[in-house]
This record gives structure tokens, C-alpha cells and sequence, in this order.
């Protein structure tokens, strides 16, 4: 049991090459459904583990660090690794006749393998207690989706990972810049190593040159892979034209991790009165948070194509989150760490509408979605559920997240930020119920389908995320306390 | 005379990348780049860095330039467009540049043996990893003990590449180049009408696949191990590749067959990693594996090396297939 | 400020930019990958200019020899060549698809091709 936190990575890991072995299609979905689901158990237990009775570590190779990687898991890193490893399960369970449209038989082995690594790529982020171990999983991580968003059957598909995989590389260089920047001041990989030993450098507390060039590359490398407006260019490309399993799992997991990398580089190895105070982390943030509120709501407003509405509205949603890290305080954090299972769960639930959509119709335009109230009761009620919560309608999991956010804002004095945060939730209902609208209120569609309601396969796991959505609306104790714990743990530096 | 070496090197890197920058023609570029990362690899030389230096010669002078000419082979060979907002970008390349050199001058300077790197983890790598793990190759001991985990990610990375290119290619239209040019009646490339080459090539395809094991199972007392040993046994089969022709060479081995040997030689590493956790260790400790730590970590060490070389030759040879193949389509 | 200390990261850091830049003005997508590709090198000599120890050797261990060069950024170094090259891989590979769909690998050529349909 006390190698739960090298199992979980290894599973997905081990798994991929299992898929590329079998010569039968079918199994090669069976095992990578096998694999996220063992992977979804395993991080409930390592959760559990984790809330109970503290922080674990786990020493690769028996290497007590700094000499060896250590896996350091704790409320923060539990809690990413149960909503990733959570969204994985459902995607894989979902994909199986979502993939059989969109991607060509031939490739399906390498595409479940390549799911499955950017699975564990993402698992081993969260898990690891070793900066550059972060950057070889961020590798991992990010190649395996640069070829999966390849995969989608436009040819727009290929430039957007194209785009993709420049704008990543540099930012993935960015924050090897920074690591080996940071190293030399310290001589140690290992963070918590880091996070003792900056302390120690000369004349950190006035600003040692190397230490904010550190920071500053790390920050700009992470808002790129982040998509912080205005470094989000990459996103809507890449969201809109993926296969809909490869944007349901991103958009759900992605980005989260990066939030992820930014807080435990931030607050566990740099320190929050070093980066707050000295640095103005707050500051600098706080512009592209707004600015990514309002411009990609405005923008989400006008767009035709369902799927890139809802790109948009994930760097709307990313905003938030990062507005949360900005406050420098225990309500904004807890808020931003807790918008991040919010979202999962919302974004999840409407992309997965959209690959129902595609299914059965082949279209994710709006026009198309004329009627759709009728002949997909189940799909469109998934979705008005799931947008309910992006506007933060009580009794949804997305009004927890912008009520506390907007209790913490006020705690500050902050009103023209609360303002826009209000807003945003506004442009978000607009949005919203311009499809809503569409699908319900208008005539039916000239062009009759003969579209049926989604398969069994694709309803289940869509409406598990949206039965999540209300249930963390109505009782968000479990989420909320994980959230609160990880922001105490963050804000004193790491350590507990 | 270090120093001389060390500022020519510098500065032929200095010219080359303003080269290119500036050069339209894409074959001559590619070269360029391939220049660059040799020079790179002396630069690597002269700092004491001999593995990387090996690693950089193997992987990006020969593996990176094979796969730009096969891709300038099957598209364009000349850039077209000129450069776009040169303002600007010399604007944000000024302002990061000048940001990075504020940022060195608190660092410790070049050379100085009392910098913070050498004084914390380093001295324990130096002093007792001989008695640890018994490798001379100090940099063999961190990446495939130490740090052995790291090295697992970077094996899996290169799998990734693979995947994806089998992915995105696919193996029906590699199948399709093999069918379309027997049909045609072509059984080797025109490179095997010189006679010179063919006979030369044989003699060597040999003796570069023995170096190649030479560096896989030397890793441990001099430069060398999985990584440069998996290329140099890829560039065997390139190299017969070029002279006989692409059928041939996947009539030798199948990309199909590829793909199982990679995905073998990530299993092989992920499983001593297996192996020791069922053994009542963590996660690639060696020393469970044997009743003596030091068998253990020699055994450990041998085995990750040998799913490392795999992994890596067979993930190059597939890739080189893959892309030498859409030069048949266009044609 | 001491240039002789510092030249090595200077001349890296110049290449850096270089690469950079190419990255950011040219179209073609291949040169691109080749600008990107020269960042990542040039980030490597930065990386292995700090393991560099006055009079030290390779961190091979060999009879007589005091001083050796750290090997810790080597291994990180070794590490991150094979994420450029598996990253070069697959944006060749896309850029091969991109040719086949497109006919072209002029940046602003596809971006005409997309906007007229």
C-alpha cells in the first residue's frame, strides 16, 4: 500500500505499449478502459490516504532525495491527480463510439496508447516531488496531445497542432530555463530541497538577479502552457478541431495541471512573501485574469461554432481561477484550487455534449443545433445542466467556486474586480442560452436527420458528470475541505 | 588553449545560426543546423561533458538532419515567404535576451569550482557512487540508478514521438510505397547502381552494428549507453535503407514489427521497475534484484540500458520508414 | 560585471535569441522547426557552461585524477536532447500531413487556403 504513489502513475504508463502489443482493436479500448479506471481507484485510495494522514513521500529507486526523484504527494496533489485520473476514466468510457466516427481504424491502437501516456504524463506532474522531473513529464504529457489533437479529421486539425507545438515548446523551454537558473543558484532538484536552500541565497530578499529571472521565465513558460490571455492563442485552434475524446480529456485536465505547476512553483519553492510581496505575483496577474474574463466571454458571444465557443469560455474559466491565485489570500486560493475540480466537472460534461452531438449529427454548428431539444432530450438537457453551472446557478458546482471567489474578493475591497467577475457570469448566460435557444425554442430543422438520441455509452458517463456538477453543488464539503487544506498547505510555504 | 577552443567554437556557432537565419534555400539550412549541432557536440567536448557530447553528435547531427532531408525530400526545398513583423520580434527577442543577461550576473562564474552546484548534491555523486552502484561512468550511475526514473520518461518520450508518428502516418501507407514499387517492377533504389558504394556499405553495415553494441554494454566505464547505442544500430539500417531501397529494408523488418519491438523495450524497463516492487523494494531499486546490492545495481543497470537501446532503434528505424515512405505518394 | 566569467552564457544566451527570433519571423514551417530546435541547443550549452569546473575532467573515474566536472547537468542535458529530437519528430510529421492537405508549407499560403473556404 505505501507504493500507491508509484503505482498510479505506472499503470497508464505500462499500459500504453500493452495497447500497441494486441493485434485486436477492440482490446486495445478495453485495456486502456481497464487502465483509467484501475487509475481512478487508485488515486481515491491515495486521496483518502493523503486527507487522513498527511503528506506521503516515496522515494524512486530507493534514492533518498535530493540524490534520487521522490514522488510528494499531498491535499494539493491528491487532489489534482482524483480529478484527472476521474475525467480519464469517464473520457475512455465515453470514447468508444465517439472514436469509431472520428478516427481511422488503423490508428486507434496508437490512439488509445497515446491517450494513456498523456494520462500518466499529467499523473506523474502532480505527483512528483522533482522540478525537472516535472519538465520530462510535461514533455510527456504535452507531445502525446500534440499528436492526438493531430488526429482530428479536419485538416485545420494539423495546423493547430502545429501551433500548438511550437507555442508549447518554447514555453516548455521557458520553464527549463528556469529550473536550470534555479539550480544554479541552489544545487538541488528536488522542491522542497529548493524551497529551504532559496532561502539561503544571498540577498534574496532584495532581489537576486538570477532568482526573478528564474521566476519570470517560469511564469511565462506556465502561462503559455496555461493559456493565460494574452499567451492563449493556441487554445481555440487546438480545442475546435481535436477529435471530441482528445478535447473532452484537455480541456477537463490540461490546463488545470498547469495551474497546478504555477502554484507549487510559486509557493512551495519560491516562497509566498517572496513571490507576493517582492515580486508582485498578485499584480501581474490580475490584468490577464480580467482581461481573459471579459474579452474571451465577449468573444465566445459571437462565435458559430459550438466547440470554439466553448474554447473560449475555458480561457474565460482559466481566468478565474488564476484572479483566485492573485488575492494572496486563503479564500482566493481556495477558490482558484476548487474552480479547478468546478470546471473539470462543467467543461467534462458540455464537451462531451458536443462529441454526442458530432455523433449523431456530424455537425457542431449552431444552426445545427436547431430542434436538437427534441431529438436528443437526454444530450441537451446534459447540456443546459452543465450550463447552468458555467453561469453559476445555485445548486450547480459552479456557483460554489464564483461564490467563494466572490467572497474573497470583497474580503479584499477589491469591488471593480467583484464587478467583473458578476459580468463574466452574465456574458456567460448569454452565450449559453444562445444555444439553449436554439435547440428548444426554434422549429425543427428543414433537413430531417433521422438523428436519434445519443448511445448508451455516451449518455452514461455525461450524465455521471452532470449528476457530479449538482451533487458538489448541493454538498461541496469534500471538494471545499480538499480545496482549503491544499490553500493552507500552499500558503505556508509547502512544508506541512 | 582551452580558452581559444572554447571562444572559435562560440563564435562559428555565432555565425552559423545568423546563417541561418538568413538563408532561404531549406537543403542548405538543414545542413547548417547539422553543422550546428556538431559544433555543439565539440563545444560539449572541450566542457568535459563527453556523453553528451556522444548524444548530441548521434541525435541531433545524424537523427535530426536524416529526418529534415527526408522531409524537405517528400515537400518544398525552398523557403518562399519572407520574414514577417521583423520589428517586432526583434523587439521581444531584445527585451528577453536582455532580461537573461540581467539574470546571469548573479550567477557563479564559468568554471569556479565553489559554485552552489558543486558543493550540494554533486560531491556524493562523485564520491560514492563507485561504491554504490560500481560504474566508473559517473553520468551511467545518475541517469539509470540515481535518477533512473527520469531516464524511464525520457524512454517513454521517445516511444510518444513513435506513436504519434504511427498515429498521424499510419502503417497502411508505408505498406502501400512497398506494394506500389513492386508492382512497378523497381526492386532497389538508384543508389545501388554504384557499384563502389554498395560493396563499401556491406562491408560496413556490420562493423557499425558491433559499435553499436560496443556502446550499449560499455555505458558503464566509458562514454556511451542506451541512448547513442540505440542510434548508431538505427543508422545501420538506414544506411541499408539508402543503398537498397525502402521495400527492401521493410522486408527485413516490418514497421509493424517495429512497433512491438519498441513497445518490448518499454515494457522491459518498465518491468524491472515491476520486478523490483514485487520484490519488496520502491519503485527501480536495484539492489533488491540481487542478493548483493552491487550484482543488483549491475543487473538493473544492464537490463534498463537494454530496453532504452531498444526502444530507441526501433522508434528511429520507424520513424525513417514512415517519413522516407511519403516521398513514394508524391511521386 | 565581469565579461571573462560571464562569456559563455552570453554567446548561449545570444544563440538562444537567434533561434528565437527565426522561430517567430519565418513562415515556413520547416524553418520553424529548425529556429525552434536551435533554442533548445542553445539552452543546453547554457546548462552545461555551469557544470564546468576550472582544471576538472569528464565525470568518468579514472586512477590520479582529483577534480571532475559536475555530472548532474549533463545527465538533465542528455535528458532533454531526446525530448528535442522526439519533439522535432513529431512536428515533421505534422508538417509532412500539413504538405499533403495543404500543398504547402508556407505559413501564410495556409492561412489564404483556410480563410477562402
Amino acid at each position: 500500500m505505501n507504493h500507491l504513489p508509484a503505482i498510479q502513475v505506472i499503470i497508464p504508463l505500462l499500459c500504453a505499449p500493452l495497447c500497441m502489443l494486441l493485434r485486436w482493436r477492440t482490446g486495445a479500448w478495453l485495456i486502456a478502459t481497464l487502465a483509467t479506471w484501475a487509475t481512478f481507484g487508485v488515486s481515491f485510495v491515495l486521496a483518502r490516504t493523503v486527507v487522513l494522514n498527511g503528506a506521503i513521500t516515496y522515494d524512486m529507486g530507493g534514492w533518498p532525495a535530493p540524490w534520487g526523484i521522490n514522488y510528494h504527494v499531498d491535499t494539493l496533489s491528491a487532489f489534482v491527480v482524483l480529478i484527472v485520473s476521474g475525467v480519464g476514466a469517464l473520457t475512455l468510457a465515453f470514447a468508444y463510439k465517439s472514436v469509431q466516427r472520428e478516427i481511422r481504424p488503423e490508428s486507434l491502437r496508437a490512439f488509445y496508447a497515446l491517450l494513456l501516456i498523456c494520462l500518466a504524463g499529467l499523473l506523474g506532474i502532480a505527483l512528483t516531488g522533482d522540478a525537472f522531473n516535472i519538465y520530462v513529464f510535461l514533455e510527456i504529457s504535452s507531445l502525446s496531445a500534440y499528436a492526438l489533437i493531430g488526429m482530428g479529421q479536419r485538416r485545420r486539425a494539423l495546423r493547430a497542432a502545429f501551433q500548438y507545438l511550437i507555442m508549447g515548446t518554447i514555453g516548455a523551454t521557458f520553464i527549463l530555463i528556469g529550473i536550470g537558473l534555479l539550480y544554479s543558484l541552489t544545487g538541488t532538484l528536488n522542491i522542497q530541497d529548493l524551497a529551504s536552500r532559496v532561502e539561503m541565497i544571498p540577498n534574496s530578499t532584495y532581489g537576486n538577479h538570477t532568482l526573478i529571472t528564474a521566476f519570470a521565465f517560469l511564469t511565462v513558460g506556465l502561462s503559455l502552457k496555461l493559456a493565460l490571455f494574452p499567451l492563449h492563442l493556441w487554445l481555440p485552434n487546438a480545442y475546435t478541431y481535436a477529435p471530441s475524446v482528445v478535447t473532452i480529456f484537455l480541456a477537463a485536465t490540461a490546463t488545470k495541471v498547469a495551474v497546478y505547476m504555477l502554484l507549487r512553483f510559486s509557493f512551495c519553492i519560491l516562497g509566498q512573501r517572496f513571490v507576493f510581496e517582492q515580486l508582485t505575483l498578485g499584480n501581474i496577474l490580475l490584468l490577464p485574469s480580467l482581461a481573459a474574463i471579459l474579452v474571451a466571454s465577449l468573444v465566445a458571444i459571437f462565435q458559430y461554432d459550438i466547440k470554439r465557443m466553448l474554447a473560449y469560455s475555458s480561457i474565460a474559466q482559466i481566468g478565474y481561477m488564476t484572479l483566485g491565485i492573485s488575492l494572496n489570500s486563503h479564500a482566493g486560493l481556495s477558490a482558484g484550487i476548487l474552480h479547478m475540480f468546478n470546471h473539470a466537472l462543467m467543461k467534462g460534461s458540455l464537451f462531451m455534449v458536443m462529441g454526442a452531438v458530432a455523433y449523431r449529427t456530424g455537425s457542431v454548428y449552431l444552426s445545427d443545433f436547431r430542434g436538437l431539444g427534441r431529438r436528443m432530450p437526454w444530450t441537451m438537457a446534459a447540456f443546459v445542466f452543465g450550463g447552468m453551472s458555467l453561469m453559476g446557478v445555485p445548486l450547480t458546482a459552479g456557483f460554489i467556486s464564483k461564490w467563494i471567489l466572490l467572497q474573497a474578493t470583497l474580503e479584499a475591497g477589491w469591488w471593480p474586480v467583484t464587478a467583473i467577475i458578476l459580468l463574466g457570469s452574465l456574458l456567460a448566460v448569454i452565450y449559453i442560452w444562445r444555444v439553449v435557444e436554439t435547440a428548444y425554442f426554434n422549429p425543427r430543422h428543414e433537413i430531417e436527420h433521422g438523428t436519434k438520441e445519443a448511445p448508451l455509452s455516451m449518455l452514461l458517463p455525461m450524465w455521471i458528470l452532470v449528476g457530479a456538477n449538482i451533487y458538489f453543488g448541493i454538498d461541496t464539503s469534500i471538494p471545499l475541505h480538499m480545496a482549503e487544506r491544499a490553500a493552507t498547505i500552499l500558503m505556508s510555504g509547502g512544508t506541512l | 588553449m582551452e580558452l581559444i577552443i572554447d571562444i572559435t567554437l562560440l563564435t562559428f556557432l555565432g555565425i552559423t545560426a545568423l546563417a541561418i537565419n538568413r538563408i532561404d534555400k531549406l537543403f542548405c539550412v538543414i545542413m547548417l543546423s547539422g553543422i550546428y549541432s556538431l559544433l555543439c557536440a565539440s563545444l560539449f567536448v572541450t566542457m568535459d561533458a563527453v556523453d553528451v557530447a556522444f548524444t548530441e553528435a548521434a541525435v541531433g547531427t545524424g537523427i535530426a538532419t536524416v529526418l529534415l532531408l527526408s522531409t524537405i525530400g517528400a515537400t518544398d526545398t525552398q523557403q518562399r515567404s519572407a520574414p514577417r513583423r521583423p520589428l517586432f520580434a526583434l523587439l521581444v527577442v531584445c527585451a528577453t535576451g536582455a532580461i537573461l543577461i540581467y539574470g546571469t550576473m548573479d550567477m557563479p562564474a564559468f568554471g569556479d569550482p565553489d559554485a552552489p552546484i558543486h558543493q550540494h548534491v554533486a560531491p556524493r555523486y562523485l564520491q560514492e557512487s563507485q561504491q554504490e552502484i560500481g560504474s566508473d561512468n559517473i553520468v551511467t550511475s545518475i541517469l539509470s540508478s540515481y535518477r533512473g526514473f527520469d531516464t524511464l520518461g525520457e524512454t517513454v518520450v521517445i516511444f510518444t514521438a513513435g506513436l504519434s508518428v504511427v498515429g498521424l502516418i499510419g502503417f497502411r501507407g508505408m505498406q502501400k510505397f512497398g506494394d506500389r514499387q513492386r508492382a512497378a517492377g523497381i526492386t532497389q533504389d538508384d543508389m545501388g547502381k554504384h557499384l563502389v558504394l554498395r560493396i563499401v556499405i556491406k562491408m560496413f553495415i556490420p562493423l557499425i552494428l558491433l559499435f553499436a553494441l560496443y556502446v550499449q554494454f560499455h555505458g558503464d566505464f566509458g562514454p556511451g549507453g542506451g541512448f547513442q547505442a540505440g542510434v548508431i544500430f538505427a543508422s545501420g539500417f538506414i544506411f541499408y535503407t539508402l543503398m537498397f531501397g525502402l521495400d527492401a529494408a521493410m522486408r527485413v523488418v516490418s514497421p509493424r514489427t517495429l512497433s512491438y519491438i519498441a513497445a518490448l523495450g518499454v515494457l522491459i524497463y518498465g518491468g524491472v521497475g515491476v520486478a523490483t516492487l514485487l520484490m519488496g523494494g520502491n519503485f527501480l531499486d536495484y539492489n533488491v534484484l540481487r542478493s548483493n546490492p552491487l550484482q543488483g545495481q549491475h543487473l538493473g543497470i544492464f537490463l534498463i540500458e537494454l530496453g532504452v537501446g531498444t526502444t530507441v532503434f526501433s522508434i528511429m528505424v520507424l520513424i525513417f520508414f514512415a517519413f522516407s515512405s511519403r516521398k513514394g505518394l508524391r511521386q | 560585471m565581469n565579461i571573462g566569467a560571464h562569456y559563455n552564457y552570453w554567446v548561449a544566451i545570444f544563440l538562444m535569441m537567434t533561434g528565437f527570433y527565426v522561430v517567430i519571423t519565418h513562415g515556413n514551417l520547416i524553418k520553424k522547426l529548425i529556429g525552434l530546435n536551435l533554442f533548445t541547443t542553445s539552452v543546453f550549452i547554457l546548462y552545461i557552461s555551469m557544470a564546468k569546473v576550472k582544471g576538472g575532467t569528464a565525470p568518468i573515474i579514472a586512477p590520479g585524477i582529483e577534480v571532475y566536472s559536475n555530472p548532474l547537468p549533463h545527465v538533465l542535458i542528455l535528458t532533454a536532447i531526446v525530448v528535442g529530437v522526439a519533439t522535432t519528430a513529431v512536428g515533421l510529421a505534422l508538417v509532412l500531413l500539413i504538405y499533403d492537405r495543404y500543398g504547402t508549407i508556407e505559413e501564410d499560403e495556409i492561412s489564404l487556403k483556410d480563410d477562402a473556404l
